[in-house]
């Protein structure tokens, strides 16, 4: 098995996956009561003919599976459509929104992985000393908070007591330190937990006490045994953070008032947005699936297991 | 005795307080071959691991190790580093662990090499070459492209790779096939000749220490119990523990008449520590075993035994005039019928052809090594995977494809035939009590053929309080008798016993051996034994088939066949089989 067959594989999965999707939101939103216009006048009077010109500009007259086809042939075409609310094509709301939240997801993964393996490899190694007790419990508190409270604790300590960081805007990379940091601390808890059970199964495998016994330095032992090992479970949970993040860190970004996908997302729910929620929950899906096409071509890199396809036993 | 090399002195490792190897003295001269004998429990791996220096953290050592004059109980890992590798190499028991999966075979050796020789390509096919890999081509394969034999060449080649004087080898055959073994102990002793290095060899089996080890140390319960040259030991044990180590070992070349286990099992260091650790199974036991601990003392030249007294030899069992044999074949004809049995896996061949026939109350031998199709055989036999051709008669029912009968159907023929499983531990169920397990076994058959709880533990030789219990709480030698319990419990004509005792230690071995030859005379349960060990097979049955490769390469008499077979396999396997010259002490 090579990575063009397994890419090519995954491609068709994410065919099928996506049209499922996107057919799902669709009528999904198309059975929730109301519908865009009343999101559009809100509480002013209006018309029936008002409103019937409205839904006849949206087409949201004609029947379910003739709107999703005429939706689905502009998408495959590369048109997704207008955003009712913000009245400009999706793909530009989007691309407005994006950059907020990639940076956000990517900052706050790079400090997850950045602490959580280096801590939970050092938890691992050390067992049951102080270090790897604290460490630990550290995590405990860190899962036990949920992220819009660390976010107003951040806050209101960084921002608003000692006043080192700006507490408002999306233009400078330091508007996403506190961001970054109430999204990574439940996510680095977790890599750290993975990684340190990950690093003690290592540890204790009879290939580590044969490289001891062989003397060979604590570095390589550290390096081409415990942490390449144990890097195929923690690579696994990383991925899903990361996509976890990319698809919308909703709480954080309202917390914050970051204009990301997330909060964009919220809001194009609530004013029943179609062309724009379609999109947003495709984008999530997209993301979710090349984000695991990565991991697993991590795997086969890092794991000749995979890479030779664990079938092909060898001769003696 | 030759320049001292390791000199190991009141050595002890404890867990929490508590001694698990008490006093242990050891002295392994240079170009010296030592083994350290024992069962499951003795503390001879422990033994070695503190050597090493690579105790688990959990445990901690005391007392002296010294190699060549330097300290190493409580050297800095700074210190012990230079140590492992270049003059102390430590190789381990299960090749399929030991080798890290991500890296390659070559890149093992490269690794442990001398400094500047870590890049010489050349280097590392020279010692792929010494342990007898003439190809190449393996440097670059990974340990899951190799098989156990060659990983365990592997692994000799990456400990031998920093030259060391010392080679503890921990048990380094017990994972593999019989003439594997065979192959890497003769590797091992031809390395260690042309080197010159001392070794180090612990290992459950007498035989194989006599066979390669100059002095042998027998250890039980965290101590040593008696050490001495290999031939001394052999001849004429100097304690009644050596003694019932060398009876209970079953002979390829003869069939004892009664297979004598030594009663009891292993005792933990701690709670013997102020008696001789192994009185309480002891023959010969006096008052004053119990009140004080025996120290070593000089038997004759360089001879130490840990027993007061002289051993009495073996008594001699009043021999029944002959073994019981297989049973003429019945009016009814055979019990089972297997013709032109065939299972493929994928494009893997797993059985070619099998016939096989086992008449009612006949013990018959299944012989051969991982991946000749004997565990295939025995689980098409018990309708667990269906066979891909051929067909199967149990009692004159055609079985072949039991799972696709109906229900009530397989109700009335599985009882027929019942399995005993190698491992105890995993094929009983923790969470049930061994009286549940009996039972649930028994509602599976018949109203008629149910055997009580009682009755059951009674056949097996346990005590019935023993219902009560869950399977942590039993030894590994109870847990199999339960195992064999829970087989009996629908009275099975025929009983398939895949390698029941492969995880047992050799004194239980013999106890569970001789209740399968007491279940087949006394119950008239016809056995179908599984194994890979022809001394075992020599015990405890009338025919053997021999395997390989999914085909039945030989089949007779089991005495015959082991005694002048007639395949060159077959002949392999039984020159595998390491052979001690016993003395008449320990005649069985």
């Amino acid at each position: 098995m090579d990575f063009a067959k397994v890419a090519a594989k995954r491609l068709g999965a994410v065919v099928v996956l996506l049209l499922t999707l996107s057919v799902l939101t669709y009528a999904l939103l198309a059975l929730a009561p109301g519908g865009p216009e009343e999101a559009l006048l809100g509480d002013r009077a209006s018309t029936p003919e008002t409103r019937a010109a409205i839904r006849a500009l949206y087409h949201l007259d004609e029947p379910f599976p003739v709107r999703y086809w005429e939706w689905l042939t502009g998408a495959l075409s590369g048109d997704f459509g207008s955003s009712i609310y913000f009245r400009q094509p999706v793909l530009s709301v989007i691309g407005d929104r994006l950059p907020v939240t990639t940076t956000l997801a990517g900052f706050a993964i790079l400090l997850t992985l950045a602490v959580g393996i280096p801590a939970g490899l050092a938890a691992g190694l050390r067992r049951s000393g102080v270090l790897d007790q604290g460490i630990t419990f550290s995590t405990l508190v860190a899962l036990a908070f949920p992220p819009f409270g660390i976010a107003l604790v951040l806050l209101y300590t960084f921002g608003v007591a000692l006043q080192w960081v700006p507490i408002y805007g999306s233009d400078q990379i330091s508007n996403y330190v506190l961001p970054a940091t109430a999204l990574a601390m439940g996510q680095t808890a977790i890599v750290i937990r993975q990684t340190r059970a990950a690093a003690l199964d290592v540890g204790g495998q009879d290939y580590v006490t044969f490289a001891k016994a062989r003397g060979l330095p604590r570095l390589r032992i550290w390096g081409s045994y415990s942490l390449r090992n144990a890097a195929l479970p923690v690579l696994t949970v990383a991925g899903l953070l990361a996509a976890g993040n990319l698809t919308g860190a909703v709480f954080v970004e309202q917390a914050f008032s970051l204009p990301g996908l997330g909060s964009l997302l919220i809001q194009a729910v609530n004013q029943k947005d179609i062309p724009l929620v379609q999109a947003l929950v495709l984008l999530g899906g997209a993301v979710v699936i090349a984000v695991n096409l990565l991991v697993d071509l991590a795997y086969m890199v890092v794991d000749p297991r995979v890479r030779h396809g664990a079938s092909t036993r060898a001769e003696a | 005795m030759r320049d001292e090399l390791l000199r190991v002195s009141g050595l002890t490792v404890s867990l929490a307080g508590r001694r698990i190897v008490d006093d242990v003295d050891l002295v392994v001269g240079s170009g010296e071959t030592v083994g350290l004998v024992g069962e499951s429990g003795s503390g001879k791996s422990l033994t070695a691991r503190a050597v090493a220096g690579l105790l688990p953290p959990t445990l901690t050592a005391g007392g002296s190790v010294r190699f060549s004059g330097t300290e190493l109980i409580g050297a800095s890992e700074r210190v012990l580093r230079k140590f492992r590798g270049r003059r102390v190499g430590l190789l381990m028991q299960d090749p399929f662990a030991m080798l890290n999966p991500l890296l390659t075979a070559g890149a093992h050796i490269a690794e442990s090499l001398p400094r500047g020789t870590r890049r010489d390509r050349q280097e590392v096919v020279r010692r792929l070459a010494e342990v007898g890999i003439t190809n190449p081509d393996v440097a670059y394969r990974y340990p899951f492209q190799l098989s156990g034999g060659m990983r365990q060449r592997v692994a000799i080649a990456a400990a031998l790779a920093g030259d060391p004087e010392l080679l503890i080898a921990d048990e380094p055959t017990t994972a593999l096939d019989a003439t594997i073994q065979h192959e890497i102990m003769q590797l091992l002793a031809r390395i260690q000749e042309s080197r010159g290095m001392a070794v180090l060899l612990i290992t459950h089996d007498l035989r194989v220490a006599f066979q390669l080890c100059d002095r042998v140390q027998v250890m039980y319960a965290g101590r040593v119990l008696e050490s001495g040259a290999s031939k001394a030991l052999a001849t004429g044990p100097g304690h009644p523990y050596t003694l019932g180590l060398i009876s209970a070992l079953p002979a390829v070349e003869r069939t004892a008449v009664r297979l004598e286990g030594i009663p009891g099992s292993v005792p933990r260091a701690a709670d013997v520590a102020c008696q001789c650790a192994f009185a309480d199974r002891c023959g010969q036991r006096q008052d004053d075993c119990l009140t004080e601990r025996p120290p070593l003392r000089l038997l004759d030249s360089g001879r130490l035994t840990a027993c007061r007294y002289d051993v009495a030899p073996a008594a001699s069992v009043a021999a029944p005039p002959s073994v019981p044999s297989a049973r003429k074949s019945s009016a009814n004809g055979p019990l089972l019928l297997v013709e032109g049995l065939r299972k493929k896996y994928g494009q893997a061949v797993a059985l070619d052809g099998v016939d096989l026939r086992i008449e009612p109350g006949e013990r018959l031998g299944l012989v051969g090594e991982s991946g000749s199709g004997k565990t295939t055989l025995a689980r098409c036999l018990l309708g667990l995977v269906d066979p891909s051709g051929g067909s199967i008669q149990l009692g004159g029912m055609d079985t072949t494809r039991l799972r696709h009968l109906p229900a009530a159907r397989q109700r009335e023929i599985r009882p027929l035939v019942q399995c005993v499983f190698q491992d105890p531990s995993t094929s009983l169920n923790p969470a049930m009590t061994v009286g549940a397990t009996l039972a649930e076994a028994a509602a599976l058959a018949a109203e008629q053929d149910r055997r009580p709880v009682g009755e059951v533990l009674e056949l097996v030789g346990l005590p019935s309080g023993y219902a009560k219990l869950r399977p942590h709480r039993l030894s590994g030698g109870e847990k199999q008798r339960v195992a064999i319990a829970r087989a009996l419990a629908v009275r099975p004509a025929l009983l398939i016993c895949d390698e029941p005792t492969a995880s047992l230690d050799v004194s239980v071995q013999a106890h569970i051996l001789e209740l399968l030859r007491t279940v087949n005379s006394e119950l008239g349960t016809a056995l179908l034994f599984v194994t890979h060990d022809l001394a075992v097979v020599r015990q405890v049955t009338d025919r053997i088939v021999v395997l390989l490769h999914g085909k039945v390469i030989e089949t007779g008499v089991t005495a015959s066949v082991l005694d002048s077979p007639g395949h060159d396999y077959t002949r392999r396997l039984v020159a595998s089989v390491p052979t001690f010259t016993g003395s008449d002490a320990c005649t069985i």
